[in-house]
């Protein structure tokens, strides 16, 4: 990366908006929204049942208060739970049917949707606030007997899939935020691989949030069945406001027999300003569920933006000789905080997990690694491996580890490495002498701090993820 | 090239340059030799930009002020430090960081940077004159290096950054014989009209193979003998204490 593009994306170059005319539901969270939103998204009337035990069970459960960042109480009822670009409802039948502006928009984040221009060997899943715009290569991809779409058209068209799996990760009681989730979600992508197919290309959702006072409750379902293989991506961007917006989503993976989920994010919200003023809140749930025999699911998560990052990937290890893996980096800097980890837990015999965290501090931000490893009575021989870096840049910044441990069978084994180093100004000078600038020696260093958890990421994203990282840092030694 | 008048450095209220004068002309090559607290690498560092020097006098470099110069603004104009104790930078292939600092340096100098194909070309042409394995720059930066690894490594940036003046410090500590003569022939062979080389040693050894235009004593902070290449020979037999 050389100085000139550095200085360039100085500013949080998607932080724009765009203007187009929204169909909003009714402000606040009640039945009635529900209701707006399982219609205008033609559901058929189990799904709407299923959303209305959810907000049930919510009026019940507790906002959760146990995190390391806090945050201003959040208005439940100040908010808009759909919002979406007038005509995109009805999903668009080709691209020529999409707001022009929506095109541009992706045009300007890199994400090209028209056939011509269209990212090599990936297909996109385009979320637009509420509503996915678009989907590219579905006629390839159905050719294979893979069903790549919007989690609305899943809806309507797999409902014995959605019904079967919908919730069977993160049950609709969860945890508040899931349950809030399970009640209001609007968009986010659908993925069914048949028995023994191998995707033959990177599948990947966009999401974007444009509307201001706007909260987005992404849904995504995953299902890889037996023997199958897929790699997934997903990508964020939001504009940039002084008010803080909510994007607390929940993204489900099933992995049946022999069969192996890659999921990679590169989470690049709006993190608010250096003051630390405004900025996305990013509360996530992410779980995948090794179901079958020798089944093998891996997260890898690139997170640099959002005001707060609030999530832990995880793996419920069920099937014998199932693996799951969890890489992450985490970067905060000005006033971002971090409180994001992975839960490992194993219940069949021979389950191994592996996680490598690097969590970065700069400015007078605070990143904590917060895990589990839970080894059950009869997941025998089962491993793990755990290894947390830190690394803080200045004097102001925090990082915190917390790894809970509880392992109940004797024949297994954890291992926990943690290590908390500050950026080395012996490394920095040595950089200088060699006619590196500050900007371009942090970044070095950083993306070998950051090695090992980059190069799981697909090619085509890792070049992406490491300019990001030097940017993310832009200003954090002076 | 190099007019040094009067050069005080402190650092962490310690006075260690009380006062040193020292001038480089292209093609010399100079030693700096003195007992362990002289003020040497502090030298060497300051030369270089370290930060944390509390700066007083003159330091001209072709023409020009030094002191307000950032440590890559000097890397840039061709000031080489061949660092005593090379920095690990775990993560970072030796290659990448190779090319990054060689596009550095090219970018200031107003040269076209170079791809990765005719890098790596250059690169392995200036590491087999060096006897260096390829596969030692596909490894981690000086990561596991041994100490004669790191110290080839030096000099192999060197010859690929091509700077006017080389500074060394303590190079050949740690060096066995086959090393410090790979290390020595390096130097030779870039050896040129117009470069110079400030070589910062504690024993003679070095000079064996690189034969100095003049040796300096640097004793508390100053130059107290300069003299040619006899004088690092009568060093190793009399020690500093006869001098100093």
């Amino acid at each position: 990366m050389k100085t000139e593009d550095l200085k360039n994306n100085t500013e949080y170059k998607y932080g724009f908006t765009t203007d187009v005319e929204n169909i909003r539901s009714p402000k606040g969270l009640s039945e009635e929204t529900i209701k707006f939103i399982s219609n205008i998204k033609k559901e058929p009337k189990w799904m709407l049942e299923w959303r209305l035990k959810a907000f049930n069970r919510l009026k019940v459960l507790k906002e959760p208060d146990w995190q390391k960042p806090k945050y201003p109480k959040i208005d439940y009822q100040d908010l808009y739970y759909y919002s979406a670009p007038k005509g995109a409802s009805e999903k668009p039948k080709s691209l020529d049917d999409i707001d022009p502006k929506i095109l541009e928009t992706y045009k300007k984040l890199g994400i090209p949707l028209v056939e011509q221009k269209r990212l090599n060997g990936i297909a996109v899943d385009a979320v637009f606030d509420s509503v996915s715009v678009a989907t590219t290569f579905k006629d390839e991809l159905t050719k294979k007997g893979i069903i790549f779409c919007s989690i609305s058209e899943a809806i309507q068209k797999h409902p014995d899939l959605v019904k079967k799996y919908l919730g069977s990760v993160i049950p609709l009681s969860d945890h508040y935020f899931a349950t809030l989730n399970s009640a209001v979600f609007t968009d986010g992508s659908f993925v069914y691989i048949p028995p023994n197919t191998k995707c033959p290309m990177e599948l990947s959702t966009y999401f974007r949030i444009n509307a201001s006072e706007t909260g987005q409750f992404e849904r995504t379902l995953i299902i890889a069945d037996k023997g199958s293989y897929v790699s997934y991506l997903e990508g964020c961007t939001a504009p940039m406001r002084d008010e803080n917006q909510l994007h607390a989503a929940n993204v489900e993976l099933v992995a049946l027999d022999d069969a192996e989920i890659k999921y990679s994010t590169v989470q690049n919200w709006y993190p608010g300003d250096e003051k630390g003023v405004g900025g996305i809140y990013n509360f996530v749930t992410k779980r995948g569920a090794c179901r079958g025999k020798n089944s093998k699911i891996s997260w890898t998560q690139v997170e640099t933006g959002s005001a707060i990052t609030w999530k832990y990937p995880s793996c419920i290890l069920q099937g014998d000789n199932s693996v799951g893996e969890f890489y992450s980096i985490a970067i905060t800097n000005n006033f971002q905080k971090a409180d994001t980890g992975t839960k490992m837990i194993h219940l069949g015999k021979n389950t191994k997990s592996k996680i490598i965290s690097k969590g970065i501090s700069a400015g007078n931000a605070d990143n904590m690694y917060r895990g589990l490893v839970e080894i059950k009575n009869k997941a025998t021989n089962s491993r793990n491996y755990t290894q947390c870096d830190s690394l803080l840049m200045g004097n102001k910044c925090g990082a915190h580890t917390i790894p809970y441990i509880k392992n109940n069978n004797a024949s297994s084994t954890i291992e926990h490495e943690a290590t908390t180093t500050k950026i080395n100004e012996e490394q920095l000078y040595y950089c200088n002498q060699r006619g590196l600038d500050q900007e371009e020696a942090v970044s070095l260093i950083v993306n070998g701090f950051c090695k090992e958890v980059l190069q799981q990421l697909p090619m085509e994203f890792a070049v992406e993820a490491q300019k990001l990282v030097a940017i993310s840092l832009e200003g954090s030694v002076g | 090239m190099l007019n040094i008048k009067n050069l005080e450095a402190t650092i962490d209220n310690k006075h260690i340059l009380k006062g040193l004068n020292l001038d480089i002309k292209p093609g010399e090559v100079h030693a700096i030799m003195g007992p362990n607290g002289s003020g040497k690498s502090t030298l060497a560092n300051v030369l270089s930009g370290k930060n944390g020097y509390e700066i007083k006098g003159e330091i001209k470099y072709n023409g020009d002020s030094l002191k307000e110069l950032s440590t890559e603004k000097r890397a840039q104009k061709g000031i080489f430090l061949a660092f005593q104790y090379p920095l690990e930078i775990p993560g970072v292939n030796t290659n990448t960081f190779l090319r990054t600092s060689l596009n550095s340096v090219r970018k200031a100098q107003g040269e076209k940077e170079l791809d990765t194909l005719t890098f790596l070309k250059l690169i392995k042409e200036k590491a087999s004159e060096l006897g260096i394995d390829e596969k030692f720059l596909s490894r981690q930066l000086n990561v596991g290096f041994s100490g004669g690894e790191k110290k080839k490594n030096e000099i192999l940036q060197m010859k690929l950054l091509q700077p006017k003046l080389s500074i060394l410090d303590e190079t050949d500590s740690g060096l066995d014989i086959d090393a410090l003569r790979i290390v020595a022939d390096g130097v030779n062979s870039y050896k040129n009209k117009e470069n110079a080389f400030l070589i910062i040693t504690h024993y003679q050894r070095l000079l064996d193979y690189i034969k100095p235009d003049f040796v300096h004593v640097l004793s508390n902070g100053k130059i107290i003998k300069t003299g040619n290449a006899d004088l690092g020979v009568q060093l190793e037999k009399t020690g500093y204490s006869n001098i100093v």
